[in-house]
């Protein structure tokens, strides 16, 4: 069980990281972890970046992850993992879904949306997978299903049988979507 | 059973345990879903109130009815019940009550980060503030026995990252206590002063009983570790310090209100250095001194403002942290906008063409103040633009009414609206109030409000009618349209603006989140037809943006709401039923 271990979720308001975060307090639970699960609710998500802490480890105390303490950092979006690098530990993982989805300032023109991001963030000391989440998402039959599809891909990096991310999705996600969310999820832990 | 809760979950569950019976409460985050959650338990009667003031008083008398009580508010909230939190820290209880104010610090979503222990300090009640979820189930039952055995209302003090974590807890089964009598007891609870007097002896009693509790209390707690560093923390602070300095011995408070003395003088006694670690205020800090208790660090060392967390805590001890990767270059900020369909963008695109003074106030509409809209002038508290716009108005007299308005959302006109209208009218005023009347309350996540026709849980009720509000507090001119009829818009805002008389503009279409609106496909953007003048993206909405010189509309994003459409004086924004024929 032993040491502590930090995974953000980070996106933009509305990609659906609320469900992420409870596929993985669940799966954790179900492992025999001490969890805990932060986010924030309110103003942010109204399209802003929004960000969810999940920690876990034999006694988990404070819910916040702070800089440089990240052991991997799923991103929804390619801008949000660029700001939220600095929370990531040296030699981290970075899930990076590559796509692009432009905040107010760009929208106005006020700033530019930065270019090559991923070619940024490879040069840096930490271990970037970037993916088509979306593509796979409709793959999998909705554009809503990118969280699960990143869920997929996290869950290839850390050692839990298969047939706790079974039981935890059938338990998690409402039964009409049920199918839909076992094919978004198979489709990123194949990545 | 174990499992993983939120915060607001568990005090919700803490509630039932506790076998409380009445709950009231107004949203505001980070508070709100304790009020949603208990509201799933069939044995909690639970209600949204108008404001919190309301909320309270209806506590209040559930408590002196014999039930066990609670509402929950946010930190701004607690000002707006400060008037009955006053008088019912004199009147006691009969059954429990717990009132639960959920801190901001930071200001995830909020106007001020106030520190809320003030008022438990100023209005002479004890405050007990959990660290986690399993705490939150916790303290709810011991605030209960508290308010029962000392006779007093009893603060539960939350914050956004208690309220809005998610931690394991061991949940338990419903205590059932039966109603208590009710005895008429003038002396306790008619608070005129003859009685107040004798009252207020009772609280000053109180207050060094709660002392004494404190001391012995197991709210409060030591965890003897290294000697070289003792710190004083309470609440989520104890999280960071356990993080940042596992080894340090740690005396953590559960009950801030009052605090103990001996128990801390002993602690300090014992260690080498002693640190207060509090987010905001010196309150502890505070406590420390006053007491003659030595403090080696505190504020000098964490400041006033915002959140700590460990590595806020460690560093300011002098602790190496880890050096964060950087990505190297300035990434663009993405606040929140106004969502896609949001009926309150077309308003903001009108008031910002016709370049009026507007008077903001707390909710969605409040993201109406960032560009490229850039509409509000103001935005203050619950009910403030219409009061705030009355007075500066008639400091600035002449035309000023005809250059101004106040923007309101229906919950916070029912919140605390209504008085300001009426002083308006009153006072001969000739403001124009803007009503945005969305059928929902929409920041704090769609809670239903005197206007929706649904109580909390779901049953049908009467609905407050806005327009015969407005019309019984003396408004004659009373406008509804919907707000992206931007053309009669323009024109009936012109038409109340000059008017020298109140007029009330209620703006009414429902919120583009709610289940029961419909979306119509995506729409698309000809971009043989787009001539780059970029009319479409001065509303804001976050489906559009440009490439490669054209204007682009984000199909994941758009719900066909047709603003844009209305915008585009070259026909080039296009339906998907246009695009196909």
């Amino acid at each position: 069980m032993g040491q502590v271990k930090s995974i953000m979720i980070v996106g933009v308001g509305g990609q659906g990281s609320l469900l992420a975060s409870k596929l993985m307090g669940n799966v954790l639970m179900a492992q025999g972890f001490d969890v805990k699960v932060s986010e924030v609710h309110g103003m942010a998500q109204r399209g802003g970046s929004v960000v969810t802490y999940v920690k876990y480890g034999e006694k988990v105390y404070s819910p916040v992850i702070e800089m440089g303490e990240a052991d991997v950092i799923v991103s929804f979006e390619k801008l949000e993992a660029a700001r939220w690098l600095p929370y990531l530990k040296q030699g981290g993982k970075l899930i990076v879904n590559d796509q692009e989805i432009s905040p107010m300032p760009v929208i106005t023109g006020a700033m530019a949306y930065p270019e090559g991001i991923l070619e940024k963030l490879r040069e840096k000391q930490v271990d970037v997978v970037a993916l088509d989440a979306l593509s796979l998402a409709h793959q999998a039959g909705s554009a809503k299903a990118v969280n699960v599809v990143l869920i997929g891909v996290l869950s290839s990096m850390l050692d839990f049988p298969d047939e706790v991310w079974q039981e935890t999705i059938e338990k998690t996600v409402p039964a009409k979507f049920l199918e839909l969310n076992r094919r978004a999820f198979a489709l990123g832990r194949g990545h | 059973m174990k499992q993983l809760m939120l915060g607001n979950q568990a005090v919700a569950r803490g509630l039932y345990e506790a076998g409380c019976r009445v709950v009231s409460s107004y949203p505001g985050t980070p508070s709100t879903e304790i009020t949603e959650q208990v509201s799933l338990y069939d044995e909690v009667y639970a209600e949204w109130a108008p404001n919190e003031k309301v909320a309270m008083e209806v506590a209040l008398g559930a408590s002196i009815g014999g039930a066990r009580s609670f509402c929950a508010m946010k930190h701004v909230g607690l000002n707006v019940a400060a008037d009955p939190l006053f008088t019912a820290a004199y009147t006691g209880v009969n059954a429990g009550m717990v009132i639960c104010v959920a801190d901001d610090q930071g200001m995830h979503s909020s106007q001020n980060e106030q520190d809320s222990r003030h008022y438990a300090v100023s209005a002479k009640v004890p405050m007990v503030e959990p660290a986690d979820s399993q705490e939150c189930i916790d303290f709810v039952k011991a605030a209960y026995e508290i308010s029962e055995q000392f006779d007093t209302p009893v603060i539960l003090r939350t914050c956004t990252r208690v309220a809005h974590s998610q931690s394991i807890v061991e949940t338990g089964e419903r205590t059932e206590l039966p109603l208590k009598a009710y005895a008429k007891d003038p002396k306790k609870y008619v608070m005129m002063p003859a009685n107040a007097v004798g009252r207020h002896v009772f609280v000053e009693e109180r207050m060094q009983k709660l002392a004494a509790f404190a001391e012995t209390s197991g709210l409060n707690r030591v965890e003897m570790g290294d000697r070289k560093i003792g710190i004083v923390t309470a609440g989520i602070c104890y999280q960071y310090v356990k993080e940042a300095f596992p080894q340090a011995s740690v005396l953590k408070l559960g009950m801030v209100h009052p605090m103990p003395v001996r128990m801390i003088q002993e602690f300090a006694a014992q260690v080498e250095t002693l640190y207060v670690v509090e987010e905001l205020d010196p309150v502890i800090e505070n406590h420390c001194k006053v007491n003659g208790i030595r403090v080696d660090g505190g504020k000098n060392l964490f400041g006033l403002l915002g959140e700590l967390s460990q590595r806020k805590v460690a560093q300011a001890l002098g602790q190496e942290c880890p050096e964060p990767v950087s990505f190297g270059e300035q990434v663009p900020v993405r606040p929140p906008v106004l969502c896609p369909g949001c009926p309150h963008r077309g308003l903001f695109y009108v008031l910002s063409k016709l370049k009026v003074m507007v008077s903001g106030d707390i909710g969605c509409y409040t993201l109406g103040a960032l560009p490229p809209l850039g509409a509000l002038d103001t935005t203050i508290c619950m009910g403030a633009s219409i009061s705030g716009l009355h007075g500066f108005n008639q400091a600035r007299g002449g035309d000023s009414a005809q250059k101004s308005v106040a923007v309101i959302g229906d919950s916070t006109f029912m919140h605390s609206g209504i008085t300001g209208l009426i002083d308006i009218t009153y006072n001969r005023g000739h403001s124009t109030v803007l009503v945005l009347d969305n059928s929902i309350t929409g920041m704090t996540g769609h809670q239903q409000n005197p206007t929706t026709g649904l109580t909390l849980k779901n049953q049908p009720t009467p609905q407050v009618s806005i327009e015969k509000i407005c019309e019984a507090a003396g408004v004659k001119r009373i406008r509804v349209v919907d707000p992206n009829e931007l053309t009669e818009l323009e024109a009936v805002l012109k038409e109340e603006l000059a008017a020298e008389e109140p007029s009330v503009i209620i703006t009414r279409r429902p919120c583009a989140l709610l289940k029961q609106v419909k979306h119509n496909p995506p729409f698309w953007i000809d971009p043989e037809r787009c001539k780059s003048c970029k009319m479409c993206m001065k509303i804001g909405c976050p489906a559009i943006h440009m490439e490669n010189g054209k204007a682009v509309i984000d199909d994941t994003l758009c719900v066909g709401c047709d603003l844009c459409q209305r915008m585009c004086s070259f026909g080039a924004i296009k339906t998907s039923a246009e695009v196909q024929g």
